[in-house]
């Protein structure tokens, strides 16, 4: 019977407390209370976002499948299978799970107004819309269909996209059938820098 | 990377230079200790500093910043003289033999023929390969036929011109310009070319940099210059070889083949110009035509631009792109200048750029020049940022030193957008080694976070609405963008993955099999791509990723076959799943492996097929008597000793230049010390230091194992590993000064002023640079005016790009973040 890797990881913390100052067998007890926290998780595989080595991860999430519970990353290892890393992870790989939970997270829109010294609040909604009056009024103020010399340009220079290093190629192509198909030209990203 | 992480191991002799894998690389560089281990191979780093990677070597050389290929053409040299070269494969697999027009001059006094000293620009026409026969003089474009000397005597021929001009990079001059010393020089030098002594064709020997190529006025030659040393000893498309970018971010691999990038569209297809008047013009423009000598072949791939371009319109804009309207080529935007990163900023702040989007990209922390980019955005009406930390970008307006009455006068309007972290998204990820792999949604964002194509797909979908209703200009391809998705907010990138990859839009035939692929199907691969609107395709690269088997982005097989480190049945490389790119070239010209332990393709004559452990990069039929060339990507299908015409803007040779600031003149021509095409800036803000203004200490700036860029200083453990910003001063440096480790001190350059503790060291040595005492320091990048350590008032606020100058590479227009100059004091 082929063993698991996390039966076999209970399987040794067991074997490793029978010999016990008791004088009777506590194992199964042990077992019970001393399960590693990682035993009831799920496990989802990704690629660690920092460098470019992309070494495989593991992120053990626990209560996902509780109907009220919210579902929290409790470990992020290194995957093991990865032809790469080999399980191996580096001191930033190593402290993901700081990453993802993190009380410097940004949790809620907010919005700077001209001549303000603080953040506001702002619902999402409201934020979109002031968006994309912004993008409107901007792009029909400056948009250059023509150049000097009468030739097509079609082209929105006053509007800039700058993307990051880990967005995601799905990601990418949105920013480029979105941005270009609004005329834009100063799109550039992390790889220029 | 031509080749990838695991294939390192296969190498009999590395040179790491311009990165430092051991530290920024960690888990990555544990195959260049394997190579060492288990094949004996042998390590040279030159950096200039003493890293961990150094600690690993061999040997190590310490090098002054920006003087890379004044050293790499040593070798040049050293590899020409000692005959230490692949002859077969110089001789068919480059343009060595090639002839050059009359005409043509080398860079004696600084300058190539051509230069246009008041546009500062090249006329390239020289530039160009000698027509042979009938073929009509070359002007504009390369000759279909190129006159060839197989002997390589012929005085104009590539290898003649090639000989020449790195003859004057002896090692006297290297250890003038570098630091170098030449007794240390020779011996690098004899042990990287070792691999082709007495014209054995077996070893082989990788080359490894990352950023301290790229960061300088001329870092594209520099890695240029690599490749050329590599075709010369014939290292390119074998195992263990090839030229390697390490990279230093998780996609920015993805973000280039992406287009992520002003200059091009996905999979490296041209941007439109102002004179393509139609489709047709531009295809014409971008698509090449095939420049051999007559009794040669080549594949020329990029003919199949028109189908890939057509697919890519298909894909953007469907029902709405037909044959009638061109396929809707006027709805993309159509340049003749560059938009490049330090341009954006520039143009902001001259007014030009008015709204930013910035999605998990700390621009001001990027600089270069911070102080520029801050007041840049003090003049811009919007700017919208996308993150999942306060940044300093999204905070300009309250950048250290602005005062409640500045800020008053600070109109800009800020959105500040909680986006999602990776853990938070699915798609994919490019890896330095060109494998695409799929990552799992984990969790959802916290709070109310979104993931980031969501609030892009949200604010287009507001902007397309008020076009729809209110009209505006030309809305043409914003109403019409192609936006049939079951998901129209695309919380999950399945779609948008198999959109990338492609299909078929009516019933087609794959050309490889001859096999029916039906409407609605996906595309197996960008052989099966058509220019008649029959097939849709986001980048045809990437075509393969995801097709009617699955998404082979998302495949675990942990097989390895040849044992080589193929593993071919993992994730997916671009392009078709091939790992090692020009894998032909590791055969010799009959078809057969160089060194038939490490056999990765090869002609078989039964089935008269290429095939292997890898797949092949080559046309799969093409038998080694019709001699095609083996890098098909290019027009002249040969590895280019020589950049022809307008491949490069400074030169078809690399030159050594002095970066833009610099603590000598240039000893080969002082009278050109730079780059005679850099590019600089003009506002108030872009000043840049001499020696004479005092700056005569070289800077360098580099990142620490425990920290990445500007994110882990929001990660509690990573600050607590190293809590604070530090420069690193050369022991000697800091006793003139009278500093010890620990005090403070002042790094000031033409542009501004840094803070941090002194980390004095011997890790980086005084260098006599051109007989003259010469210093060098190094700032990790980590710091800002956000972040654990920053917040707590731990830190003097400043940002290392502060100090970084605005001039940036003619090719690649990458800033010269490395070496620079500027002076110290105790702070």
């Amino acid at each position: 019977m082929p063993i698991s890797r996390r039966a076999f990881l209970q399987g040794s913390i067991a074997g490793g407390a029978a010999l016990s100052a008791f004088g009777f067998d506590v194992a199964p007890v042990q077992a019970q209370a001393k399960t590693l926290k990682i035993g009831r998780t799920s496990e989802t595989r990704s690629t660690c976002p920092y460098c470019s080595v992309s070494c495989g991860v593991i992120i053990h999430t626990l209560g996902d499948r509780a109907k009220n519970a919210i579902p929290q990353v409790v470990h992020v290892e290194g995957d093991p299978d990865h032809p790469i890393n080999r399980g191996t992870l580096c001191p930033k790989g190593s402290s993901l799970q700081q990453e993802i939970l993190n009380d410097r997270r940004l949790l809620k829109p907010q919005v700077r107004r001209p001549g303000s010294d603080h953040w506001e609040d702002i619902d999402w909604d409201r934020a979109v819309d002031e968006i994309a009056r912004w993008v409107k009024k901007t792009r029909d103020a400056s948009f250059i269909a023509t150049d000097s010399r009468g030739r097509v340009v079609n082209r929105c220079e006053s509007i800039a996209w700058t993307g990051g290093c880990t967005d995601t190629n799905e990601l990418n192509y949105l920013v480029v059938k979105t941005m270009r198909s609004l005329g834009v030209v100063g799109l550039e990203n992390q790889a220029r820098v | 990377m031509t080749n990838g992480w695991i294939d390192i191991k296969n190498t009999d002799l590395m040179l790491i230079m311009g990165g430092n894998p051991a530290e920024n690389h960690p888990c990555g560089f544990k195959w260049p200790v394997e190579a060492r281990l288990h094949r004996n191979a042998k390590l040279i780093v030159v950096d200039p500093r003493f890293t961990r990677t150094a600690a690993s070597a061999d040997l190590f050389l310490q090098i002054r910043a920006g003087t890379d290929i004044a050293f790499l053409g040593g070798l040049i040299n050293y590899a020409i003289l000692n005959d230490r070269l692949a002859h077969d494969y110089l001789v068919h697999y480059t343009n060595a033999a090639f002839l050059i027009q009359e005409g043509f001059k080398l860079p004696e006094d600084g300058l190539y023929s051509g230069f246009d000293a008041s546009k500062r620009t090249y006329d390239k026409a020289t530039w160009n390969y000698e027509g042979a026969g009938a073929s009509p003089a070359a002007g504009a474009s390369l000759p279909p036929t190129v006159a060839y000397d197989i002997t390589l005597q012929h005085p104009r021929c590539v290898f003649q011109l090639l000989k020449q001009q790195y003859s004057r990079y002896t090692p006297e001059m290297v250890e003038r310009i570098t630091g170098i010393p030449r007794d240390q020089f020779l011996k690098a030098a004899d042990l990287f070319t070792s691999v082709r002594k007495d014209g054995d064709m077996k070893r082989v020997a990788t080359i490894i940099y990352a950023v301290g190529w790229t960061q300088h006025t001329f870092g594209t030659q520099i890695i240029r210059t690599a490749a050329m040393l590599q075709l010369l000893l014939g290292n390119v498309g074998r195992a263990g070889g090839g030229v390697n970018a390490l990279r230093g971010h998780s996609n920015i691999q993805g973000a280039t083949d992406m287009a992520g990038v002003f200059d091009s569209l996905p999979g490296y297809l041209k941007m439109p110009s102002p004179d393509d008047a139609d489709l047709a013009t531009y295809l014409k423009r971008t698509t090449p035509t095939a420049s051999k000598p007559a009794e040669w072949d080549s594949y020329n791939y990029w003919s199949n631009t028109p189908k890939f371009m057509v697919s890519f319109l298909k894909a953007l804009y469907g029902d709405a792109a037909t044959k009638q309207n061109d396929w809707a080529f006027h709805y993309l935007p159509k340049i003749d200048r560059k938009y490049s990163w330090t341009e954006i900023w520039d143009d902001m702040y001259n007014g030009h750029v008015k709204g930013m989007f910035a999605f998990g990209m700390n621009g001001v922390q990027i600089g270069p020049n911070t102080r520029k980019n801050i007041e840049a955005l003090k003049k811009a009406d919007w700017l919208v940022v996308g993150e999942i930390y306060p940044d300093e970008t999204s905070e300009f307006w309250r950048a250290p030193g602005t005062t409640p009455d500045d800020m008053r006068t600070i109109n800009t309007t800020v959105y500040r957008l909680p986006c999602a972290g990776f853990a938070e998204k699915d798609g994919t990820f490019v890896n330095s080694a060109r494998w695409l792999q799929w990552k799992n949604i984990a969790v959802a964002p916290p709070g109310d976070a979104r993931v980031d194509q969501e609030v892009l797909a949200r604010i287009f979908l507001k902007v397309r609405e008020l076009y729809q209703k209110e009209g505006g200009a030309f809305p043409d391809p914003i109403v019409n963008l192609s936006w049939n998705y079951t998901d129209p907010l695309h919380r999950s990138f399945v779609e948008l993955a198999k959109e990338i990859n492609g299909r078929a839009l009516a019933d087609v035939t794959d050309p490889a099999t001859g096999q029916t692929i039906k409407a609605g199907q996906q595309l197996p691969g960008f052989g099966a791509l058509k220019d008649d609107g029959t097939t849709l395709c986001g980048n045809w690269l990437y075509s393969g990723s995801w097709t009617e088997a699955g998404a082979m982005t998302q495949r675990r097989g942990t097989d390895d076959p040849s044992g080589l480190g193929v593993y071919p049945n993992w994730a997916w490389s671009w392009p078709a799943n091939r790992r090692v790119m020009y894998n032909r070239a590791s055969c010799d010209p009959g078809g057969q492996p160089w060194d038939p332990e490490r056999r990765q393709v090869w002609w078989n004559e039964a089935a008269k097929r290429w095939v292997g452990n890898d797949v092949p990069d080559f046309k799969p039929d093409s038998a080694p008597k019709d001699h095609m060339g083996p890098f098909i990507m290019n027009p002249d299908g040969i590895g280019r000793l020589f950049g022809p015409l307008a491949a490069f803007q400074d030169g078809p040779f690399p030159e050594h230049y002095e970066p833009i600031e610099s603590p000598i003149a240039n000893p080969l021509h002082p009278s050109q010390s730079t780059n005679p095409v850099v590019q600089k800036f003009e506002t108030p803000l872009d000043k840049y230091g001499t020696v004479q203004d005092g700056f005569t200490v070289v800077c360098t700036t580099y990142r620490l194992t425990e920290h990445y860029h500007y994110w882990t200083k929001n990660n509690p453990m990573n600050v607590q590993l190293v809590p604070e910003p530090f420069v690193e001063i050369p022991a000697e440096l800091a006793d003139e000064m009278g500093l010890r480790g620990g005090e403070r001190v002042k790094v000031t350059s033409a542009r501004a002023t840094y803070v941090a503790k002194a980390m004095v060291t011997r890790r980086i040595k005084p260098m006599q640079i051109d007989g003259k005492k010469t210093y060098q320091i190094g700032i990790p990048i980590h710091w800002g005016y956000r972040g654990i350590a920053e917040d707590a008032g731990r830190t003097a606020l400043t940002s290392v790009n502060l100090l970084s100058p605005t001039a940036i590479d003619p090719n690649a227009y990458t800033p010269e973040f490395k070496g620079f100059l500027v002076k110290l004091e105790k702070a």
